[in-house]
């Protein structure tokens, strides 16, 4: 009971200091959690992100470029693969699917993609199929219909029956409006795929809207494959890109997502890099706090001591009070996370339609605030080792 | 109880010249006597007590309480003894702070043999006239009351020997009376030894046993010599 009475009491009396150590430790540790989930959960969830398929096929251009586009719906397309070609590639003995998609119109800022209804048969993520919400339907093939993806509806607040018109381009403008009425057939069920994000047409309906090029009506910007086996990547590949250059086989999807996030690991060191300066830094302020606070406390360490306190119950207390901090901090710190990620959560799925989830359990969730409370223990040791040496006689009242 | 024997300290003096504060030949006290030593400001009578309760390391000389000869004794298990046999009244009261009236007291005691008995603590502070002010913290009270809560922190642990340095010197007349006659009271239900330290010719006269400090301290002697 004394060593927690001495820690309370002590802790109470310098109430600022105290939150404002415990402030910075519960930033660190939060801080280092966060970078770490986004950092595993992204390139997880990113890389086995392939909406069910194997490869896309594409005009030339870059293979990472052709899957954030035609995958993520996040580039823009590198141009357009002929019809010819799409047929070819549908008729291909390797492929088990083909589904064809255009792209290149938005519903204020939403992106339109044009497609098949067949894409929807398609399992997305093993055991799961698209499926849409009570009271609507798929679209039809050739009729001015849209089904929304459901981020996409939330956000533009569409219901079954709504009517919109398009707008050309990517970006939204709003001079830029078609003159072509669609009509919300049906929503479909959350997925948290980039497929949520997408407002989905006919591909005949994309590809004939007013204003665009005629001449390329027939044209799609990709196609989305699936394989009938992981040799069949290996000889699209070979016969795509070696051997022909009109067009890109993307394969496989998740290994180039990976490559994008080679590219980009820097970026997480710097991050965690920061993370772990936080964390020295909080420490060093834990140390600063209770060092500064040793002369105020000075003659508290004597009484006890004249008390009968021995010198170890001393450097214990001071040394369990910094860990205190510490703990408080972690505890504190499992807050900042939660709020830290829930809202670089909310940015990443508003830009990708990718989903992280806060509730998931890593190893860092605990090794995290360990190390805040170790090293705060650690940043106690001076000031503990300080007051170890007070000298009971000199710091009491002055000698008679 | 109490025998002290030869008994010497120095401090070095800001001039860096070697000041000899106390050197003590004899002094002894039994199990529940009382006793006042008479010594102005500077005579060194702080630096006897804190020699005797441990808190200081002595020169050279021994102080023998309840048998144990302190210079034997390791520094925690000086901190024990202290803890469990001697109750120090200081003339500041040295009270923590931040801690309430109750906690100041089981604080004490838990260093002690007995742990924090809060009952017996309380009943302490009762005995002090306390009762009601358990909760309160030593800024909220008196400089009286604040001399109650250390009579009844030194005394929480059943000491046998009670060291009380100026216990007095910080209230006015009555109170110090007051407080001595609660010190001397206590001291006598629990069969303790007193060395009590003074220069009030008033807080004095109540001792039938008295005695200059300046006349066992040979440091002085010889400053004045």
């Amino acid at each position: 009971m004394t060593l927690p009475l001495i820690i309370y009491r002590s802790l109470r009396q310098h109430a600022l200091s105290t939150l404002v150590t415990a402030g910075g430790i519960a930033l660190a540790s939060g801080l280092l959690m966060c970078v770490w989930m986004v950092k595993t959960q992204a390139q997880a969830t990113f890389t086995q992100t392939t909406t069910g398929f194997d490869a896309v096929l594409g005009a030339r251009g870059s293979k990472l470029q052709l899957v954030l586009n035609a995958i993520f719906h996040m580039e823009a397309s590198a141009g357009n693969v002929a019809a010819a070609d799409y047929e070819m590639v549908r008729r291909h003995p390797l492929i088990k699917t083909a589904i064809p998609i255009a792209v290149g119109d938005n519903l204020r800022g939403f992106r339109l993609v044009g497609t098949v209804p067949e894409l929807f048969k398609v399992q997305y993520a093993p055991e799961k199929t698209f499926a849409l919400e009570k009271g609507g339907r798929m679209f039809t093939a050739d009729a001015k219909e849209a089904v929304a993806g459901s981020f996409a509806a939330q956000r533009l607040g569409l219901k079954v029956g709504d009517t919109f018109r398009p707008f050309h381009g990517l970006a939204f403008d709003p001079k830029a409006e078609h003159a072509d009425d669609f009509v919300i057939t049906g929503m479909l069920e959350p997925t948290n795929t980039p497929v949520d994000r997408v407002i989905w047409i006919p591909l005949r309906g994309l590809q004939t809207m007013s204003g665009h090029d005629p001449k390329a009506a027939t044209d799609v910007s990709a196609v989305l494959l699936q394989l009938r086996s992981p040799m069949a990547g290996l000889q699209m590949d070979m016969m795509y890109n070696k051997q022909g250059n009109r067009l890109t086989f993307a394969y496989p999807v998740g290994a180039i997502i990976a490559e994008l996030f080679g590219k980009i690991a820097w970026f997480d060191q710097v991050l965690a890099l920061v993370a772990y300066l936080v964390a020295l830094v909080a420490a060093g302020s834990v140390l600063a706090s209770i060092y500064n606070s040793m002369s105020a406390r000075r003659r508290d360490l004597a009484i006890l001591r004249a008390l009968g306190a021995k010198r170890r119950t001393i450097f214990g207390a001071v040394l369990a009070e910094a860990a205190c901090i510490g703990v408080l901090g972690a505890i504190v710190g499992y807050a900042v996370y939660f709020a830290l990620f829930t809202g670089v959560a909310q940015v990443i799925r508003a830009q990708t339609g990718v989903v992280l989830d806060v509730t998931a359990y890593h190893h860092v969730l605990w090794i995290s605030p360990l190390a805040m409370i170790g090293l705060c223990a650690l940043g106690g040791v001076v000031p503990a080792f300080k007051a170890y040496r007070t000298p009971v006689a000199e710091t009491l009242a002055p000698a008679s | 109880m109490l025998a002290v024997s030869e008994l010497k300290k120095s401090f070095v003096s800001p001039e860096g010249q070697q000041v000899e504060i106390v050197n003590v030949g004899a002094f002894a006290l039994a199990a529940g006597e009382q006793f006042a030593l008479r010594g102005e400001s500077g005579s060194g009578k702080t630096t006897f007590l804190h020699l005797i309760a441990g808190i200081l390391a002595p020169d050279s000389g021994s102080v023998v309480v309840d048998g144990a000869e302190m210079s034997a004794l390791s520094e925690p298990r000086r901190d024990r003894l202290r803890a469990e046999k001697i109750g120090y009244i200081f003339q500041t009261f040295n009270l923590l702070q931040g801690f309430t009236v109750l906690e100041n007291v089981t604080l004490g005691m838990s260093f002690g043999p007995r742990g924090a008995d809060k009952a017996h603590a309380r009943d302490m502070l009762e005995r002090v006239g306390l009762g009601h002010r358990l909760h309160h913290f030593p800024q909220q009270l008196s400089t009286g009351q604040q001399q109650r809560v250390a009579v009844a922190r030194a005394l929480a642990n059943r000491p046998k020997l009670v060291l009380a340095d100026e216990p007095t010197g910080n209230l006015d007349h009555k109170s110090g009376r007051e407080a001595l006659a609660l010190i001397r009271e206590v001291c006598r239900e629990h069969q303790a030894a007193l060395l009590l330290v003074s220069h009030d010719e008033d807080v004095l006269a109540q001792f039938e046993t008295r005695r200059d400090f300046s006349d066992i301290n040979r440091a002085v002697q010889e400053a004045s010599q």
